[in-house]
């Protein structure tokens, strides 16, 4: 455990320096990050604006508070590993993982939480600047703040297995760009990106219900919004840690058999 | 005349090197159609609460997204492969060898290099384009076809300068590829028209990074939206920004000093 700790601190210090270096990187990053949810905010402010103030549930302002909280949960939970392990086989890298006494993905979590550490507070101030601008409803009770810990650590978590079991692909092919492209209109329509869910036809919220996403984006958002009843939070949790589970039987099955056939390069 | 030869050969050669890697092909158009399929479910979505979309009627976003994949898969054909192996080359020296040859340098640049299998997305784009525009029926007559033919040229001319201008940065400053993601990520912008966003968006989509020009502005002839400003703003544009970056491309080129030297 103490091990552990001291992995996860020197891989903060690692990543800090390695960020400070490329500051560029770090800003381009981020316009990618807001553009979307800022583009659909707008888009669904006009289509509630057009429509008498509201569109379902939803009111102007409650789309803004949506989109806006959907920044700071996909910022939570968001990955770039699938990226990152098709450059570490095809390179060969993986090898230098594999020498090291703990389990390659302890690392990648140390890395993904250290970066996250740095570019948080950035993000907090463009959903400020946002919330100015667009003057957001956000009024949850609160428990549901409270809640919204082990919901958004449980949403971090999963997501996080789930993404470093699919970009195991990449042992079994190369060309990973096609699967990653469809695991993200996947997760696009599914979890509540490109509007609430509540707003789809019920056979798509039925779909959703029984994949992970939702519960790993739409269902933060929709509970720190102030939307849900605590049965539904409950309710969510729940799905969460099924979903904890599946993802973690996922991650020891996949790793077997991928690094079974990997063979590096110059090997 | 020599440009189109010159472009045509280009064009040969990266055929013949891509045709060994076939399943490419079939990966780019998996691609293509989810990102196509993507963007009209999306459209789907929202037009089941609306009917209009800040003054737009369905069939003509639609015929905006055409227009978006159009114009996207002609940067991503020519302009953006062009460019990126200018970076390049700038920092490992092998421009010497453009510099050598005796064609116009900056022709040889903007398209020696061309990424066949984006042909996908501009055909995917004109095909969702010639839809819209079959259930528009009679709105669009010939002189929008016409403005319109008129603005995807001057919007490509804009798109070009601009990546041009940013590319020929890279002699002053060796690391200007994370400019041209700004680009990449600010262009998803331009598949909603750009008058739903809040007047400082708009001005930054319009001027900072020019991506109304290529997308909105050709959507707007179209639908005969286009007011006799735009069209002369783009026009003018079109025209200023062509002979600046041609400009500033020489002044970058005094200061590249090679490999060796």
């Amino acid at each position: 455990m103490r091990g552990l700790a001291q992995l996860y601190a020197q891989q903060f210090k690692t990543t800090f320096a390695a960020m400070v270096q490329y500051r560029a990187s770090l800003v381009i990053w981020m316009i990618a990050q807001v553009l979307e949810p800022l583009v659909y905010l707008i888009v669904w402010s006009t289509v509630a604006s057009g429509s008498g103030g509201s569109v379902g549930d939803y009111t102007t302002r409650a789309f803004a508070g949506y989109f806006i909280l959907l920044l700071l949960v996909n910022h939570v939970s968001y990955t770039w590993i699938m990226y990152e392990y098709e450059y570490r086989i095809r390179e060969g890298l993986l090898s230098f993982a594999l020498l090291k006494p703990v389990h390659p993905i302890h690392a990648d979590i140390a890395e993904n939480l250290s970066s996250k550490g740095i570019t948080t507070p950035f993000m907090l101030v463009v959903a400020g600047g946002l919330a100015l601008i667009f003057q957001p409803l956000i009024t949850p009770a609160p428990w549901a703040l409270l809640a919204s810990v082990p919901v958004l650590a449980l949403a971090f978590l999963v997501r996080f297995l789930l993404e470093w079991a699919l970009a195991q692909v990449a042992f079994w092919t190369t060309r990973v760009s096609a699967t990653n492209q469809a695991y993200f209109v996947l997760v696009l329509f599914l979890s509540g990106q490109i509007a609430p869910l509540t707003l789809f036809p019920w056979p798509i919220q039925a779909v959703a219900a029984v994949l992970p996403f939702r519960w790993l984006i739409g269902f933060p958002v929709e509970l720190l919004l102030g939307r849900l009843t605590p049965a539904q939070a409950l309710t969510g949790l729940g799905a969460q840690a099924v979903w904890l589970v599946i993802s973690l039987a996922l991650v020891r099955w996949v790793w077997r058999a991928g690094v079974r056939i990997y063979s590096a390069v110059g090997a | 005349m020599s440009y189109l030869r010159l472009l045509g050969a280009f064009f040969r050669v990266s055929v013949l090197s891509e045709l060994a890697y076939r399943v490419n092909f079939f990966v780019q158009l998996f691609q293509s159609l989810l990102e196509l399929a993507t963007a009209i479910a999306g459209l789907a979505v929202i037009f089941t609460y609306t009917n209009t979309l800040g003054g737009w009627r369905p069939d003509e976003v639609l015929a905006l997204v055409g227009v978006y994949f159009l114009v996207g898969g002609l940067i991503g054909l020519v302009i953006q492969p062009g460019m990126a192996q200018l970076i390049d080359s700038v920092r490992d020296g092998t421009l010497d060898f453009t510099l050598t040859k005796p064609e116009d340098a900056q022709l040889l640049v903007s398209v020696g290099h061309v990424e066949i299998w984006k042909l996908i997305d501009i055909v995917l784009g004109a095909s969702v384009l010639a839809s819209a525009l079959l259930r528009l029926g009679e709105r669009v007559g010939w002189s929008q076809a016409a403005l319109f033919g008129a603005m995807l040229l001057a919007g490509g001319a804009i798109i070009y300068s601009f990546w041009l201008m940013l590319a020929t940065l890279s002699f002053w400053f060796v690391r200007v590829e994370n400019i041209l993601e700004i680009f990449r990520s600010m262009y998803e912008a331009g598949r909603w028209p750009v008058s739903l966003y809040p007047g400082w968006l708009r001005f930054a989509l319009t001027f900072v990074v020019p991506v109304a020009f290529a997308t909105t502005v050709p959507a707007e002839a179209l639908t005969g939206r286009l007011s006799s400003q735009t069209l002369l703003g783009a026009a003018l544009l079109a025209v200023a920004l062509l002979v600046v970056s041609r400009l500033f491309w020489r002044v970058g080129l005094r200061q590249y000093s090679g490999t060796s030297a």
